[in-house]
């Protein structure tokens, strides 16, 4: 019998076994044991690993969350009170989905950030990065569907301003609106639904997409703090001489990474769940009421930067869908970022003023945002918030022009 | 590079802290005062139940929570439990006000909340001042009005206690040069039954229940933290000591 050409050099036994009928110790090898990874990686290249953490836990806390939750606008703000007092460990399972949630975010974040300093998303990482972004575009889907699963009175009203902006979309905006709902107003049908795309839906689409955001990143290899390419220069092995395999050094790197966050994730999860009310929100200790709407309805808080794009733009030719449109591509602008960067050097270790700046600017614009989001729209903050959608957009919108002519430091040829 | 970037991170976090604190008092709204309640306080939550009991569940229910489990946390013998609850009520159920909802639509205009969540909801220190915050405004159906919510529908079940407080207003004039007169506090009118001092402990004990009755985990949860943070942080040094060692040939 032929051995298979790629399958596990000689392993024996079960090992053996299985490698004849499925790859095992091949993607074992491949992947993780001889993927050769820069060995120069700092702190920004933890949060991938978390990310994936963050994931793991959601779906599991999830499908626990599921066993108890019912989905149903009569009961559904009661079986949230009964996971919480009367299942074994509910308000830790609880605890650890909605501070999940938040966290996630705060990973995500961080990880597009890192991508933004090392140029990570530069050739031959484009489909790497447009991975990615679907995954945020997933990620926000899911954590809007899920805020609205506990029915609070703020989960109810914020789910009927995100879905009525739908409806400022010329033509079809009233029956768009209908179709998503289920129902003429917020209501059963929605939370139906809603529940539905939450917990199977979106979840099936971030683990493929993961998977496939994986795949890419272990085709091309991972970019580094340097952003020059390790696989220029390899050893008679056909190894980069600036790699190290994945595991076991990445494995425990990452496990010291994993201990580090664990940290701070449990210090929220047992003396400050609600985080100030930014995790859970004060309001959504009140079942929905749409007779009554909450003195201030603001998103949670990893929206309010796009939330605040949105209401910064006024409405104008008699239609509010400006406001719609820019948010949109406030987020869609993402996608593009590879072709909009002209700059001879990746990493912001050799680039020029000018886009460190640009860079500085844009994240101040972004916390601001975050914070005009989160605050009703008066005294400074609408003019706060016209000003850095501006500074957000001027970011990429301006990238092909200031990254071609600012000013680069010579590049190393070997990681330092 | 990095330095600079950790700086802009770290200068992120006061931005985001700024944003979590509860929006502060506004033009023209009167600060809460501060409840200063201790879940911990075991005594003081038996007196809160005993005094919930006694004053609020007659029209406040908290669903919520279940006799029995306020039984076990609050260290309450079942004689004790008996002696709060009426005999139609089951120990597993939650606890139940003794007014029909409908009955008391009508007689209250609203139905009075359950209270079950009003600690997470509005906060401790809205609850403390709401009971504290009753003075006479003979406009209102029961001739009592409220300094922390405007036009309550609540009677005063307290004052008998209390005693009455009056409204202290303040002249002022608007933008336009009007004046008129802006309610700023309360001062005591006439004693009550209690002293101001046994009075403030008598609100501060229902207020600390019903941050109990809120989250009954919290206290629980906040012992358990500790060991948590303490395992997590062995199992941090060790995988320190664990990638120190491996990456020893990586230079």
């Amino acid at each position: 019998m032929a051995a298979a050409p790629e399958s596990g050099d000689d392993t024996k036994g079960l090992m053996g076994w299985i490698d004849r009928r499925f790859p095992l110790t091949v993607l074992w090898k491949t992947q993780v044991a001889e993927y050769y990874a820069p060995k120069n990686f700092n702190f920004w290249y933890y949060f991938g690993s978390l990310a994936m953490l963050v994931l793991v836990n959601q779906l599991v806390t999830g499908i626990f969350l599921t066993m108890n939750y019912k989905p149903s606008s009569a009961e559904a703000f009661a079986s949230v009170e009964y996971i919480m007092r009367d299942v074994n460990w509910g308000w830790l399972i609880r605890y650890l989905h909605s501070t999940g949630a938040s966290a996630f975010f705060i990973v995500v974040y961080l990880h597009m950030f890192r991508s933004l300093l090392y140029g990570s998303y530069r050739k031959p990482r484009e489909l790497l990065w447009i991975f990615g972004c679907l995954l945020f575009l997933g990620l926000m889907a899911e954590g809007f569907l899920g805020y609205v699963l506990p029915w609070g009175n703020m989960s109810y009203w914020g789910a009927q301003v995100i879905v009525s902006l739908f409806g400022s979309l010329p033509g079809i905006g009233g029956a768009l609106v209908d179709w998503i709902r289920g129902d003429y107003v917020i209501a059963d049908a929605t939370l139906n639904r809603f529940f539905a795309l939450h917990v199977a839906a979106l979840p099936l689409a971030l683990v493929f997409l993961m998977i496939a955001h994986l795949m890419a990143l272990h085709e091309v290899g991972s970019n580094n703090p340097d952003g020059i390419e390790i696989k220029k220069h390899k050893d008679s092995r056909g190894i980069p001489l600036d790699g190290i395999p994945f595991h076991p050094y990445y494995t425990v790197k990452d496990l010291m990474g994993v201990m580090f966050f664990l940290l701070l994730f449990f210090a929220v999860i047992f003396f400050a769940p609600a985080f100030g009310g930014l995790f859970l929100e004060a309001p959504n200790f009140e079942p929905a009421n749409p007779l009554q709407t909450p003195p201030h309805i603001a998103p949670v808080w990893y929206f309010t930067p796009f939330y605040a794009m949105l209401r910064a733009v006024p409405s104008f030719a008699g239609t509010q869908v400006w406001g719609v449109l820019v948010m949109g591509a406030s987020v869609m602008i993402l996608f593009f970022l590879p072709w909009l960067d002209r700059s001879p050097v990746a990493s912001i270790r050799y680039r020029g003023p000018v886009y460190k700046s640009m860079l500085g600017v844009f994240v101040l614009a972004f916390i601001t945002l975050g914070v005009c989001g989160l605050r009703p729209p008066s005294g400074i903050y609408p003019l706060l918030a016209k000003v850095c959608t501006a500074l957000y957009f001027a970011f990429f919108l301006l990238m092909p022009w200031y990254t071609r002519f600012d000013r680069v430091k010579p590049v190393p040829e070997r990681v330092t | 590079m990095i330095k600079r970037a950790v700086l802009i991170a770290v200068a992120a976090v006061p931005a985001l802290a700024l944003t979590s604190l509860p929006v502060a008092a506004q033009e023209g709204e009167i600060a809460l005062l501060h409840a200063g309640t201790d879940i911990r306080d075991v005594q003081s939550l038996q007196r809160g139940a005993r005094n919930f009991m006694n004053y609020c569940s007659g029209c406040h229910s908290l669903t919520y929570l279940r006799y029995n489990r306020m039984a076990a946390d609050l260290h309450l013998s079942d004689k004790e439990l008996a002696e709060l609850m009426l005999t139609s009520d089951n120990p597993f159920d939650g606890i139940r006000s003794s007014m029909p909802p409908a009955d008391a639509a009508q007689w209250f205009g609203k139905q009075p909340p359950d209270l079950s969540l009003t600690a997470r909801n509005r906060g401790v220190d809205y609850i403390y001042s709401f009971l504290k915050g009753f003075y006479v405004d003979s406009t209102r159906m029961w001739g009592v009005n409220n300094l922390y919510l405007p036009n309550a529908a609540m009677p005063g079940i307290l004052v008998e206690r209390q005693g009455l407080q009056k409204p202290v207003f303040k002249n002022e004039s608007d933008t336009n040069g009007g004046a008129h007169m802006t309610l700023v506090g309360v001062e005591q009118m006439s004693p009550g039954a209690l002293s101001p001092q046994e009075y403030d402990v008598l609100v501060r004990d229902i207020t600390n229940f019903l941050d109990y009755a809120s989250e009954p985990i919290k206290a629980k949860r906040e012992s358990l933290g500790v060991f948590v943070l303490l395992y997590v942080l062995v199992g941090f040094v060790l995988a320190y000591l664990l990638k120190k060692e491996y990456w020893k040939d990586v230079h």
